[in-house]
């Protein structure tokens, strides 16, 4: 069970996906089944589909929703998180309404808040919001108040300014914390963009999807599979490269006190 | 912080603190849509709630729904524990495997599962299964990624004796793997119990498979709005006692286990 070795390991990385690509492509060669369209099929609309206007009518205005509704959600997760971390008593009060509101899986949501804000960019935002708060609200109080009592007790005898303290101490302690939060937040985040779009909308990637599959534009309704997708993916790319930067101190730490053990 | 509550005098116990916090929701719940700060046809009071949901637990129909959304959640996470378990040992056991599936695995994953709700419906129209293909999808790879952390966790030397005793590969996985892996399972059955009910709701809400997602979005087209909340607080609950369970489970399966402190970030 030796691992293979580094030039094995390169060679490796990319040869299963292009298998998997190669298969798909040659299964579906000369598909003639409706459900299934030939690869080469979808992805020749897929240009057509996807960046002829609809880039900037469709992914643009779903992605502003997301990141929007997602800055939001970390901002109130984190303030709130922070302060209820840190009041002993407000957290007993308050926890087991907030453990009530993470457990409401948060696409339900979507009609309640159809009610209120109707169905234009507000509902999609708020729904975005309200579904990825919980997570980020929740880790941070996890975090706060799983702070370092030796860290805490320096910064009283400091006599660290409130100000100094929140970001020395009480963040940036709570930060790997906060960080799991916001990686969860993110796939809700996802979902809960196309699912808004699915139930309501008037432009939108899930808007799109829906539409072609109605419509039975198979290979169509495929490329808006693949668009989501990379969506996922690069979005997930982006949010790893912003943890590992803020976090660099944290995986050296790790790093030391493991190789030290 | 900790000294400003402390000393004074003696705190509340907790339980009776997150009783009182919740008492002050209900009660927020049932005064403001009363004082006509949000209008009553958007936000029902409390009790109104509360009546709407006694008039569906007498109906059959709802039982049944969430009989059909319990079902498909507890079979959708079976498959997908089973498997993401199996292919996670498979993959995490054999190093040439893990590294050619590492860079499909971290493409994969990241698609949101919400992305195949066009495709099921065109495969299986509103059947149930339709819904039960996402919940298998998202499920599975929190519970992949999480056997794949537990089987890399596994110490070097342990295997090392293993091996040089000639064990079989079943007797290592029995013996070495699966008790370092176990507190990573239930970790990954945890997150896979939450996003399984997650994709379960939102299947019935969207797609229209049978449950009380449906029932949701029936009552919202027919401006039954608190039948609505009354859904949503039992789908709320329903939420709360899938995490309780599965944290109950994994703290009884990992009694004996000395790591149990450190879980997995």
């Amino acid at each position: 069970m030796r691992d293979p070795g580094r030039g094995l390991r390169i060679l490796l990385l990319p040869a299963l996906p292009v298998l998997l690509v190669a298969t798909w492509w040659l299964t579906t060669a000369d598909s003639t089944n409706f459900f299934w369209p030939p690869l080469e099929q979808i992805l020749r609309t897929f240009g057509e589909t996807w960046f002829t206007g609809r880039f900037t009518a469709d992914v643009l205005p779903s992605l502003a929703r997301l990141l929007v509704g997602y800055l939001v959600a970390v901002a109130l997760g984190v303030g709130l998180g922070t302060e209820i971390g840190s009041w002993r008593t407000l957290r007993a009060l308050v926890e087991p309404v907030l453990e009530f509101f993470r457990a409401i899986p948060a696409p339900v949501l979507v009609p309640i808040l159809m009610l209120f804000a109707g169905i234009g960019n507000e509902m999609k935002v708020l729904v975005i919001v309200s579904g990825c708060v919980w997570p980020v609200l929740l880790n941070t109080v996890e975090g706060v108040r799983a702070l370092d009592e030796v860290l805490r007790d320096t910064a009283r005898c400091y006599r660290l300014r409130p100000r100094s303290r929140l970001v020395h101490l009480v963040l940036r302690g709570a930060s790997p914390q906060i960080a799991a939060g916001a990686r969860q937040a993110l796939s809700i985040g996802i979902i809960l963009m196309v699912i808004s779009e699915m139930f309501a909308a008037s432009n939108g990637v899930g808007f799109t999807i829906i539409q072609f599959q109605r419509s039975f534009a198979i290979p169509q309704m495929w490329t808006g599979i693949i668009m989501l997708g990379l969506i996922g993916v690069v979005l997930s790319v982006i949010f790893r490269a912003v943890e590992s930067r803020a976090l660099s101190w944290y995986t050296g730490l790790r790093m030391s006190q493991r190789t030290k053990g | 912080m900790r000294g400003r509550d402390e000393g004074r005098r003696r705190p509340l116990p907790v339980w009776l603190l997150g009783l009182i916090g919740l008492a002050g929701f209900v009660a927020i719940l049932e005064l403001v849509p009363r004082a006509g700060l949000v209008d009553e046809r958007f936000l029902p009071p409390f009790s109104d709630m509360l009546s709407a949901l006694a008039a569906q637990a007498g109906t059959a129909e709802f039982w049944q729904a969430l009989l059909e959304t319990l079902r498909g959640w507890a079979i959708g996470l079976s498959v997908a524990m089973a498997a993401g378990v199996v292919l996670g040992i498979l993959i995490g056991g054999i190093p040439l495997l893990r590294a050619a599936m590492t860079s499909t695995i971290e493409f994969l994953r990241p698609i949101p599962s919400v992305a195949l709700i066009p495709l099921a419906v065109l495969l299986f129209g509103t059947d149930m299964r339709s819904t039960l293909l996402l919940v298998v999808y998202a499920a599975f790879w929190q519970v992949l990624v999480q056997v794949l952390y537990g089987v890399r966790d596994v110490d070097p030397v342990a295997r090392e004796t293993a091996r040089s005793y000639r064990f079989s590969p079943l007797t290592q996985v029995r013996t070495v793997i699966w008790p370092t892996a176990l507190p990573y399972v239930m970790t990954g059955f945890r997150l896979g119990a939450a996003v399984a009910l997650i994709l379960e709701i939102t299947g019935e809400l969207i797609i229209g498979s049978p449950g009380l997602g449906r029932q949701i979005a029936v009552a919202q087209t027919s401006g039954a709005v608190a039948s609505m909340y009354a859904l949503v607080i039992v789908v709320g609950l329903v939420g709360v006692v899938v995490n309780v369970i599965a944290r109950a489970g994994e703290r009884r399966s990992l009694r004996w286990h000395p790591s149990i402190r450190t879980e997995v970030p």
